[in-house]
């Protein structure tokens, strides 16, 4: 059930992304003050996005599994979540590498968006030991779905309010990524942009088809057993 | 649905008044970590940006407290029970339980914040009172409504009193940068208050956004 379209998502993922690697090597320009190191960008702000967007996404699902009570959307919104902080993780590294390389340092406080990202990832590690300690999986599906709806709408009031922290002292422009890029980083950008979503529907269609695969073989395992038994 | 959470909310304040469980444990835990910072810091007194830090930080942890026995009463009689039963509106329970926590919160200052006051700030603040009461009350509302709900997600987990701080806390970051941004020209040499309005804005937007997310997802914890 969640496996259709799944071979078009991704051999379209596998495409997009092998041009996003070319665009970047080959296409895009070395950047005139950070020089190659600043190609880390390519990879770690689409990351970034998508991160968000899959966390916010997961809240979406989660509204919609306690709307209609059906069980297999907490289960998309799991799965998207548990994605998301994998990425999450990756952006962390990926960010602090680009940050020793262009300012010196491994972080930095006074950047918000880096602050805001990992107040959120903090809190979404949380959804884990919160899912985990409860056993009754219609409860553990119904508690999962609020933190992911409490948690989805804190991720945008997050990213304002370490914004305002800042912005007295460090004035910037809300689209600070692509916003004043070049043409040709621009479409690089944006293509890996791209790449990213569709590796992220991909590997989310494919846990969801695992996931689901493994239920079903456990279901037909016990009603396979069960005439055996005396 | 008013009578109802005032019915529970009156309860819990009983319970509370003769127990002394929560806010008293509260109050003694902010002045052990005013007495840590003491040490910590090595500093006698406190000023500007350092003191509104120490003082939010300490507030916020001895909110953890709080919202961890939020639902005791409920948890370990069977109360919950009791009161799903019962055909009221589900939302009172929240309504009261945010209630009891913001009063807690109170009377938790009523002492906390004079006690910082003798004890680790060094300017005399007397006269931006007015300014503090009202980031103090803004601030109470947001905890309440985001504790009310951590409390209740984390009431049925079995590691709850790991997971209420663990969720609590990341939670409250934009009120922890909105309370002490605020708080901190009130805490300098002849204070007067800074950028109070934008702060302000955030405190109170928060609290909106969190009040209403609230209500809107809290049914789904009780509905058995």
């Amino acid at each position: 059930m969640f496996s259709k379209g799944l071979r078009p998502v991704s051999v379209a993922a596998v495409v997009t992304a092998l041009a996003a690697f070319a665009l970047v090597f080959f296409y895009a320009p070395n950047d005139a003050d950070q020089g190659f190191i600043q190609k880390i960008f390519y990879i770690h702000v689409p990351m970034a996005i998508v991160a968000l967007g899959g966390f916010v996404a997961g809240g979406l699902m989660a509204i919609k599994h306690l709307r209609s009570g059906d069980r297999s959307w907490d289960m998309r919104s799991y799965v998207a979540i548990h994605l998301s902080i994998i990425l999450g993780l990756a952006v962390l590294v990926t960010g602090a590498i680009w940050a020793k390389a262009s300012w010196g340092h491994w972080w930095v406080w006074d950047e918000p968006v880096l602050v805001s990202f990992l107040v959120v990832f903090l809190l979404y590690c949380v959804y884990y030991p919160l899912r985990f300690s409860i056993e009754d999986p219609e409860r553990q599906a119904r508690y999962s779905s609020v933190f992911a709806i409490a948690a989805g709408a804190f991720v945008p009031i997050n990213f304002a309010a370490v914004r305002m922290a800042e912005s007295f002292t460090h004035p910037r422009v809300l689209s600070q990524t692509g916003g004043n890029l070049p043409g040709d980083m621009r479409l690089t950008f944006l293509v890996c942009i791209v790449a990213m979503t569709l590796l992220f529907i991909t590997l989310w269609k494919l846990e969801l088809t695992a996931k689901h695969a493994s239920v079903q073989l456990k279901r037909l395992r016990t009603q396979l057993e069960a005439p055996r038994l005396p | 649905m008013i009578r109802t959470a005032a019915a529970v909310l009156r309860k819990d304040l009983r319970i509370e008044w003769r127990t002394k469980e929560a806010v008293p444990a509260m109050a003694l835990f902010t002045v052990t970590v005013y007495v840590l910072f003491h040490f910590g810091l090595d500093r006698d007194s406190l000023d500007g940006e350092l003191a509104s830090g120490v003082l939010w930080v300490t507030l916020l942890l001895a909110a953890v407290i709080g919202v961890t026995r939020l639902f005791a009463a409920e948890r370990e009689q069977g109360g919950l029970d009791a009161f799903l039963l019962a055909p009221v509106d589900r939302t009172a329970l929240f309504v009261a339980k945010a209630a009891a926590l913001f009063v807690y919160l109170v009377a938790l200052e009523i002492v906390a914040v004079p006690a910082f006051a003798v004890l680790l700030l060094g300017p005399d603040f007397f006269d931006s009172l007015p300014e503090l009461l009202i980031i103090l009350v803004l601030a109470d509302i947001g905890l309440a409504a985001v504790g009310a709900l951590v409390s209740a997600l984390a009431a049925e987990t079995r590691a709850r009193e790991l997971i209420v701080p663990l969720l609590l806390l990341p939670l409250v970051v934009p009120l922890l940068i909105g309370a002490a941004s605020a708080t901190e020209p009130l805490f300098r040499a002849g204070g007067q208050p800074e950028d109070l309005g934008r702060y302000l804005t955030l405190l109170g937007g928060y609290d909106l956004i969190f009040l209403l997310i609230s209500l809107a997802v809290f049914d789904f914890l009780l509905d058995d």
